[in-house]
């Protein structure tokens, strides 16, 4: 008989080794799922997870890494402050869109005269529709009590629907001869989110998330907001007598994770996605979930989950054009790698006995 | 005014219940879970999996209610693997949940894939004898299939079973304090792996009548967040089963009069009148919530707290 005994505190060389130990089960499980769709385990996981890196045709999926890298970084450290102290953002996917569409706006407004500010004004606006959209649920919380949790969710249909109407309606190129979708953002000189260096996939979006993981480590390791946050996380009671006020907290990290996702939308409108369309909203907010989760909300590890989640994205699309595996297959291995992590984590908190309890 | 007077009320009464009943299925089944002190964030997941789980079977057998049959036990399947990791590998139940949600929308695109553009097998309409021929109500209540009545005696059962039988009644002293349970040899385990297991069997039923009657075909994410409407629905109503069906008849009411709008040609975007249920699920959230003593009166007490027996 197997039983489970509390440890003390959570066991650090686990923390480190669990994330290792979920990916490994998750590549085998992944490789069961493949050969059930009839494909060569082996074949698979190689096209995922080294030819982006190391195959022939490396020098193009390398770049893809840090552009699909970019904004789950910056969107998992935004979500892994609120997760560390029980509060729930799960609408960052909302939170996405509104930052692309509100700096799409604030840029066209300018068209066709540009001008240097232009972009960083869409990239202020960009940030603040993202914060506009999380302090809807993050107010609703503080104010009446509500549930952030389904608010949030609930925001990221609402919000598909002013994409939606963005996309036909009033954002709608004029030039477009009735196609839905706005202007080609990347293409205006003004607005522009270009590749910095050619051939890496470096845009700001990138350089900004980079700059997201230090703020994020600096803020929980030296600055007294990140230790409320830490404290409120591990101890709510503890927290509440030391003065932290959790209404605070609460809107502090709505608010840094939702102007993080806007960031995240705003950088990818501008450069890999080019315009507000129907289909813009890509599920970056959700997933980056799994990436907060697999990076032990630890900005980090948040960096290194968010490549990996990278790389599944890109060999997936690599799997998908030469193996015939299905997109979705990626999504349920994403959905696969999450469960593991959970199910592994109970090393980190437990320790394993074998043998009979004693009577108590 | 004419807009209104161009809408068959009849017939959108009737269609109300239609598009309620996924909503009402599925929260009828997380309620008892959450009275068992467990939150379950995947219901999504679940619906979206008995939505392909019985419209396959429903199309390969075409037996709608094979089906339904097929969606519950797919449903309770995908929940055993939440209740696995969190009853027993003690983890996170909001973190999983969402992998819930996350692993069964990945797992039904996939199953789908051959699905796209079936038509679902017809489930006839059970015309119940005399009360169907009363005029007005009778087209209104009288005129469904039976999955729909079943919805509506699952909840009459589910209030019955909390209330009144003495299973129920150890069910919501393990919600309660599960550790007072347990130091009464109750096996809160076991409990709520039982009603982790009926809310997925819920939810696979609520998600297969949206893609066997409500629409009735196949497309993938086509809860389009039914089931987190259904979580919604169970804190509107304070726990309280018949309160359930009150607010998923709301929602249904909502859900049609808007699509109703639409038809009717409103000269106001569409996209308005398709973000108004969630908008209005919200606000009712809202208000319900801003009533604190109302709100926490029905919260069961150990709601998503992890037990482990040897504290």
């Amino acid at each position: 008989m197997i039983r489970l005994e509390k440890r003390p505190s959570p066991s650090n060389a686990w923390t480190a080794a669990t994330p290792l130990l979920a990916v490994a089960l998750t590549m085998i499980a992944g490789g069961v799922m493949f050969a059930i769709l009839g494909k060569n385990p082996v074949v698979a996981i190689r096209t995922i997870f080294w030819d982006p890196i190391f195959g022939e045709f490396a020098w193009y999926f390398r770049g893809q890494l840090l552009i699909k890298g970019g904004p789950l970084i910056l969107i998992a450290i935004g979500l892994s402050f609120g997760f560390r102290a029980g509060i729930w953002n799960i609408g960052a996917e909302g939170q996405y869109i509104l930052g692309a569409i509100f700096g799409a706006a604030a840029g066209l407004a300018f068209y066709p005269d540009g001008g240097w500010f232009v972009f960083p004004l869409m990239v202020v606006f960009g940030g603040f529709g993202g914060w506009l959209w999380a302090m809807i649920p993050a107010l609703l919380k503080v104010r009446f009590g509500t549930n952030e949790i389904l608010v949030s969710l609930l925001l990221v249909y609402v919000a598909q629907n002013v994409l939606a109407r963005a996309a036909l309606g009033w954002l709608r190129n004029p030039e477009g001869a009735g196609f839905p979708g706005s202007r080609n953002l990347a293409q205006w000189d003004a607005s522009s989110n270009p590749e910095l260096i050619a051939g890496t996939g470096m845009h700001w979006g990138v350089v900004v998330a980079f700059l997201a993981v230090i703020g994020g480590y600096v803020l929980l390791n030296r600055h007294l907001t990140g230790y409320h946050i830490r404290l409120a996380g591990q101890a709510p009671r503890a927290a509440r007598f030391a003065g932290v006020s959790p209404g605070r907290l609460v809107i502090f990290c709505m608010g840094v994770s939702g102007a993080l996702a806007g960031l995240a939308g705003l950088f990818e409108v501008t450069g890999p996605a080019g315009q507000i369309s129907i289909d813009f909203a890509s599920g970056y907010g959700f997933t980056a979930i799994i990436v907060a989760f697999l990076g032990r909300l630890n900005p980090v590890g948040i960096l290194l989950a968010g490549l990996l989640m990278a790389l599944t994205y890109v060999g997936g699309d690599n799997a998908s054009t030469n193996l015939g595996i299905p997109a979705a297959a990626i999504q349920l291995f994403q959905g696969m790698l999450l469960f593991f992590l959970l199910s592994v984590d109970v090393l980190t908190n437990y320790r394993m006995r074998i043998g009979r309890r004693e009577a108590a | 005014m004419e807009i209104l007077l161009s809408i068959n009320w009849i017939l959108l009464l009737a269609s109300l219940m239609v598009a309620a009943t996924p909503i009402l299925l599925a929260a009828t089944g997380e309620l008892v879970v959450e009275k068992a002190g467990v939150l379950n964030l995947g219901v999504e997941g679940m619906m979206i999996f008995g939505a392909i789980a019985g419209f396959a079977v429903g199309v390969e057998t075409q037996a709608p209610l094979l089906g339904f049959v097929t969606a519950a036990v797919a449903g309770a399947a995908l929940s055993m693997l939440f209740g696995f990791i969190t009853q027993v590998l003690l983890s996170n139940q909001v973190a999983t949940g969402l992998a819930l949600t996350l692993f069964g929308l990945g797992l039904s695109a996939l199953v789908g894939q051959g699905y796209v553009g079936i038509k679902a097998p017809i489930l006839p309409d059970w015309n119940v004898p005399l009360l169907s021929q009363i005029p007005v109500v009778g087209p209104i209540l009288f005129r469904h299939d039976l999955v729909l009545y079943f919805s509506i005696a699952l909840v009459a059962a589910t209030w019955a079973f909390l209330k009144y039988s003495r299973a129920g009644l150890i069910l919501r002293a393990v919600g309660e304090s599960h550790s007072a349970a347990h130091a009464l040899g109750y096996k809160v385990v076991r409990i709520r792996l039982l009603a982790i297991a009926f809310g997925g069997a819920c939810a696979g039923m609520g998600g297969a009548y949206i893609s066997l009657v409500r629409v009735p075909q196949w497309t993938e994410g086509m809860t389009a967040g039914a089931g987190w409407i259904a979580l919604a629905i169970v804190v509107f109503a304070s726990w309280k089963p018949w309160r359930v069906l009150l607010g998923a008849y709301l929602f249904g009411g909502i859900a049609v009069l808007q699509l109703n709008l639409q038809a009717a040609g409103l000269k106001v975007p569409v996209e308005i009148l398709s973000m108004s249920p969630y908008l209005i699920t919200i606000l009712v959230l809202v208000i319900i919530s801003a009533d604190r003593s109302r709100a926490a009166l029905g919260a069961p007490a150990a709601l998503g707290r992890v037990f482990h027996a040897s504290e």
